[in-house]
């Protein structure tokens, strides 16, 4: 039996689905070693213990609450430094990150302050004795590792999307607390973050991505893989790297092996060869389709579905037709 | 400014891999290196910054086996001053390891910035430059797609989940690349000549006992084999019906 702490991200004063994930993957892992507790750090700017309780929903018995008017943003030396010290302090097991943009940059932090490793884009754990196992993709995908962390505490920063934020209600106890740094250092400070439009889902995170490539021929035809997003109305909309090079679409939008990576319920690929760097990117969708007028590109080796046909005719109508379907729903 | 940039030799991603005897490697048999490329992307960023700021020196650091030398040269031949040879008879995965061994050769350099890619392909971790930060106690700032450095601060943009941050930092530093911050100069053929005569250093690495171990490796499970549903958009309504029934998504 043995303690795990979470860490839950936030932004603009709202819990991430991520940070749900985080607190359900450490409540699995407390679980796995008989039933210790789960303590859930939340950081974030005045109001943010309203929360609380939606994090005690999802599996925490402790949340620990620190609300700073400078924790607003991501602030990664006060959130290191709360964390690390609250890590040590508790003697937990292991500690749950998440693999985002800000559990990328937090957990590596944490883990060398505290003095030990991190594995980053975990898929699943597992206690075997007195260590952690872990799956953990490398190679762009192409290989899975089995790691197994003898430190303790374990520092698993687990992969979006892979383990799905679950109702399993704790007591959810707040305790608050203040930063364990200086929220004002100005060694490193967010000076702004820039959200993108609101009503947008974030590929990462989006049940569907329709992603396009160069078959779309010009920037301005990206118009038709956002119509085929809103028709689904739970979608993302992503690019290759051929298409973010040419400034069609920025950079953050690019899905692959130097950029993001999904795993969505459905990957609509429209205009998209299927370079390995762009598969390294998306291959571990559930279901794939893919439009394409060439019919031996290797996209087609990866989908599940494929339509051999010009992007300007076929996916006006797959858009109508998907708008219908969800009409009758 | 003194400038460090710390780089990996990575294999080409574009093969099929095969599993090591050991079960826990990957067989190098045929594969081709190369400098990692969000590495070369760090490269290019103190290049830029020494380009800018006369006086400087960009230091390479590289650690594994001998044959990383060849991927510090090509850095050398980019523009790079001086390398530096961290050996040891493989790399390991634990980034924290190679954090402690990279840290310890940084501390002494009296560095203003210090440069790594964001990742890398194979370990595909993502740790060392914000734990090397850590150790070293210095500002980091992690995944930057811009850079700008003015007075002895910098700024910085990082892309999030939907968003960006714009981030201030002071130096020393270390900072991580993204993709986007710019495209990484060829080595010139006088590059590649001068490169030859640079200094470049080899000494022991410093590593601790790792606390991660690899236990095996494995290919992931095939995707099964799909299907062309038709042509044109008079497949579209078989696709749809698919979609709801078989796939059930939609």
């Amino acid at each position: 039996m043995a303690n795990v702490f979470a860490f839950v991200e936030t932004r603009g004063g709202e819990v991430r689905k991520v940070g749900l994930e985080a607190v359900t993957a450490a409540r699995m892992l407390a679980d796995q070693t008989g039933g210790g507790e789960v303590h859930a750090l939340l950081l974030g700017p005045a109001g943010i213990a309203g929360k609380a309780a939606q994090v005690g929903q999802h599996g925490a018995d402790v949340v620990i609450v620190v609300e700073n008017p400078s924790l607003a943003n991501y602030n990664p030396e006060a959130a290191t430094a709360t964390a690390a010290d609250r890590i040590k302090a508790g003697g937990y097991r292991a500690a749950i990150f998440t693999t985002s943009a800000q559990g990328r940059d937090l957990a590596p932090r944490v883990a060398a302050r505290l003095g030990v490793s991190a594995v980053t884009d975990v898929l699943s754990f597992e206690v075997q004795g007195d260590k952690i196992v872990v799956r953990h993709p490398m190679n762009i995908g192409k290989v899975i590792a089995t790691i197994s962390i003898s430190a303790t505490p374990a520092i698993i920063a687990m992969r979006p999307n892979v383990i799905a934020p679950a109702q399993n209600p704790r007591a959810g106890r707040v305790e608050s607390a203040q930063p364990a740094a200086d929220p004002n250092s100005t060694r490193v400070k967010v000076l702004e973050t820039r959200q993108g439009s609101r009503d947008k889902l974030d590929l990462a995170e989006a049940p569907v991505v329709v992603a396009g490539g160069r078959g779309l021929k010009a920037a301005e035809n990206f118009k038709l893989v956002e119509d085929l997003a809103s028709a689904f109305g739970n979608a993302a909309v992503g690019a290759t790297r051929a298409v973010t090079d040419d400034g069609w679409r920025p950079h953050a939008d690019q899905i692959g092996q130097t950029g993001r990576l999904v795993s969505p319920e459905l990957y609509v690929a429209v205009g998209i060869s299927g370079a390995v760097q762009h598969l390294a990117g998306m291959r571990t969708s559930k279901t794939i389709v893919a439009i394409n007028k060439d019919k031996d590109a290797p996209i087609f080796k990866v989908a599940d579905y494929g339509i051999v046909g010009d992007v300007f005719e076929v996916v006006p109508a797959l858009t109508e037709a998907v708008r219908e379907a969800k009409k009758h729903h | 400014m003194k400038l460090a940039v710390c780089v990996k030799r990575v294999p080409d991603m574009d093969v099929r891999f095969k599993i090591g005897a050991d079960n826990a490697s990957v067989d190098e048999a045929g594969l081709k290196f190369d400098l990692n490329d969000f590495d070369a992307w760090a490269v290019e960023a103190a290049l830029q910054l020494k380009d800018k700021n006369a006086g400087s020196e960009v230091t390479v650091i590289s650690l594994g086996p001998d044959v990383v030398q060849e991927t510090i040269r090509k850095a050398l031949s980019m523009g790079a001053d001086r390398g530096v040879h961290l050996k040891a008879d493989k790399v390991p995965f634990d980034g924290f390891a190679l954090a402690s061994a990279l840290a310890s050769e940084l501390k002494p350099g009296g560095y203003d910035l210090i440069l790594f890619g964001k990742m890398s392909p194979d370990s595909a971790n993502g740790v060392v430059g914000q734990m090397v930060a850590e150790l070293l106690d210095l500002p980091c700032v992690s995944a930057i797609s811009s850079l700008e450095i003015a007075n002895g601060k910098g700024t910085a943009k990082r892309e999030l989940e939907g968003a960006q941050e714009i981030v201030e930092f002071s130096m020393p530093a270390v900072l991580t690349v993204d993709e986007g911050l710019n495209t990484a100069r060829l080595p010139s053929l006088k590059g590649i000549m001068a490169a030859k005569k640079k200094p470049l250093e080899s000494k022991p690495a410093q590593l601790p006992q790792p606390q991660l171990t690899v236990l095996k490796l494995e290919l992931p499970p095939e995707r099964k084999a799909g299907r062309i549903v038709g042509e044109g958009s008079a497949a579209v309504p078989e696709l749809v019906k698919l979609l709801q029934t078989e796939a059930k998504v939609l």
